[in-house]
Formats: structure tokens, C-alpha cells, sequence
């Protein structure tokens, strides 16, 4: 099976994504911005970055390369897509996942492990995880997650919040003002999906710690969960 | 056709965290400025907009505002229109210089 991850000028996780989906047993297949052509692939990473430099806004000239025209047909299709970082940035740009990403409360750049905890084990891109904390990178400015509060209630209604941040008791970070929340995100979260489940976008690295030279294999629980789903999704196609 | 400039301005919505607008208020202290409160930072684009009218390229920059250089769930933006240049040859009659097709310049009041 066939996994692609989209390189942007100025990505700089793809390499990385690529390496986890290796790990986790797939053909790793690099997409190029400038061509909708998805070549066939099962699922598709969107890694980390700084895509076309963060300017304007972070992730919003991405969100009109020619690849997000092949990623938005292939996600109304039903494929799973996962926005790693800068990656969840295009998606919350490019309207597949709700909210927005503004500049981290701190002003600070945030460069650090954290914990985020998934909030259900039953989605395409948890089932694998054992629901305990996961200790993963984050590396950004622009992660604090902000939704109206009526949108807020609806994400909780509908099970979209997949991830958040937790204190070191597992309790999660719900305050934006918790030392446990790196960025001031709205209800702790590190992560959503959209309402079909299939597009789903998230700010820490697992791709980062995919194996254990890397220091753990926290991440592999959630790039495995991706996987498998693809895999299945692909045999029903 | 003509040519219209225009500056988009776009904030933060209200109610929206603007760390940069709390940076620099935190910042006044140090200037020994106590008069200045509510700083929000945004940015500017301007930008030019070839149409037979005004209200058509209006309708452009609007569409690209709404669409790209705001995020409408984040941001709000003004237009501003800076300067409309009529680049239309003139009528007969009107204007002898060698120049007459290119560029009377009306700025907006």
C-alpha cells in the first residue's frame, strides 16, 4: 500500500513522515505541490512546516497550490488525510477541518515534548493507541487552537476534538492559561477532525517519535491507527 | 479599462487574542506611555485592479479579501480605495497632448 506525504517549498517534516510510514511498513510516496495527481496513494500526510514561507497567514497560500485541489476531491471521496503541524494549519485554512490557528499565547515559538491524550479510541486516527498519554513534539507559533464556543460545544457533540493536551496526571489542560497547554489552545486541544472523521489535523510531531532511536515510539500509535485505516479503506475500494 | 488601487486592512475580530496587540501595550510602559490602551495589530495589503469600473474591481478585492487575506473566522477587513487612474483614450475633442491616453489620476475624497 501506498501512503503519500505532500512536500510544499519550505516543509520541512516530510522527510520525517515519510521515514514513520516506512516504519509502519508502507510505501512512502512523495507528492510535489504543483501537481493534483495524488498517483494513486491510500491516504495522505500533510507534514510540518513553514509552506510558502508562512506568509500572509500560515497555511493559506498552501491551501491554493495546485496538490490541494487532488487532496480536497480525494477527501470528499472519503480518503484519510492527516495534517501534521503546518499541515493541520492548511487544513484549518483550507476549511477541511474546523478553527483556526492563531500565534501561540506566549508570542513564544514553542519547541518542546508534550502530553496529549486522544479523547476517543474508535476514530481512524486513534484506534491503534492505547489511550494513555502520548509524549510528542510540538514546534510551532501558530498552534493555539480558537473556535467559537458554539462551534466548541458542537466539536464536543460530535466527537471531533481527538486530541489534548494533559497535565502529567492525565487530566487534560483545559485552561489556555495551564502550564500543561504549550500554545493557550481553546478547551486544550491538540487536534479535530471534520464531521465524516476522514480529515483530521493535529499540531505535536508523532512522526517525530515514530521509533524508539528517536527516543520513543509514542507516535507510532497514532501513524499505525492511519495506516491500518487506510489499508481498509483502500481493500473497499 | 481603469486602474484602482486599494488598501485591504485586516484585525483581529474582536474578542479574538491578539498576543502582538498585548505585546506592544505591555511594551508601553517602558516609553513611559500611559495614555495608550486596545492595541490591535493586523496587516495591510494594497494592491492594484484593472476593471471597466469601480464597483466591479470592488467586487474583486472583496472576493480576495473574504477569501484569502482574511480569515473570516479570525479576522475582519476594511477596503480602502487609495486611487482610481483612467487609463481610456480620451474622447475626440478632448485633450491635444501627445499623452492624452495614459493616466488621469483622481484621488478619492
Amino acid at each position: 500500500m501506498r501512503i503519500g506525504v505532500v512536500t510544499f517549498p519550505d516543509s520541512n517534516s516530510d522527510v520525517d513522515a515519510l521515514n514513520a510510514l516506512a516504519v509502519a511498513g508502507v510505501e512512502p510516496v512523495s507528492l510535489w505541490h504543483e501537481s493534483p495527481d495524488l498517483q494513486g496513494v491510500a491516504g495522505v500526510i500533510l507534514p510540518g512546516g513553514f509552506a510558502y514561507g508562512d506568509y500572509l497567514r500560515a497555511g493559506v497560500i498552501a491551501r491554493f497550490s495546485p496538490v490541494m485541489r487532488g487532496v480536497s476531491d480525494f477527501a470528499a471521496k472519503g480518503g484519510l488525510v492527516l495534517g501534521i503541524c503546518n499541515g493541520f494549519q492548511v487544513l484549518a485554512e483550507s476549511r477541511l477541518v474546523p478553527g483556526a490557528l492563531l500565534r501561540n499565547r506566549s508570542l513564544r515559538f514553542a519547541s518542546k515534548i508534550v502530553a496529549i491524550k486522544p479523547q476517543r479510541l474508535d476514530s481512524p486516527f486513534t484506534h491503534k493507541a492505547t489511550g494513555a498519554p502520548l509524549h510528542i513534539p510540538i514546534a510551532h507559533g501558530e498552534g493555539c487552537y480558537y473556535v467559537d464556543e458554539a462551534t466548541l460545544d458542537e466539536l464536543e457533540r460530535n466527537g471531533q476534538i481527538l486530541w489534548r493536551y494533559v497535565r502529567p496526571d492525565g487530566a487534560p489542560a483545559l485552561d489556555p492559561d495551564d502550564p500543561a497547554n504549550p500554545n493557550g489552545s481553546l478547551r486544550g486541544i491538540a487536534g479535530v477532525c471534520n464531521t465524516a472523521g476522514n480529515v483530521a489535523g493535529l499540531m505535536p510531531h508523532p512522526e517525530r517519535m515514530s521509533e524508539s532511536i528517536l527516543g520513543s515510539d509514542d507516535g507510532m500509535q497514532l501513524i499505525s491507527s492511519f495506516v491500518e485505516s487506510a489499508r481498509t479503506w483502500e481493500a473497499t475500494r | 479599462m481603469s486602474e484602482f488601487r486599494y488598501a485591504v486592512n485586516v484585525l483581529p475580530k474582536p474578542g479574538i487574542l491578539d498576543p502582538q496587540g498585548r505585546a506592544v501595550e505591555l511594551s508601553l510602559p517602558h516609553l513611559k506611555i500611559t495614555t495608550v490602551s486596545r492595541v490591535r495589530v493586523g496587516r495591510r495589503v494594497e494592491l492594484t485592479v484593472t476593471a471597466a469600473a469601480e464597483p466591479a474591481a470592488r467586487v474583486v478585492v472583496d472576493g480576495l479579501a473574504k477569501e484569502m487575506l482574511s480569515n473570516p473566522l479570525i479576522e475582519a477587513y476594511a477596503i480602502e480605495l487609495l486611487e482610481a487612474t483612467s487609463s481610456t483614450v480620451s474622447a475626440v475633442g478632448s485633450g491635444t497632448d501627445s499623452g492624452a491616453s495614459s493616466g488621469a489620476k483622481v484621488t478619492p475624497s
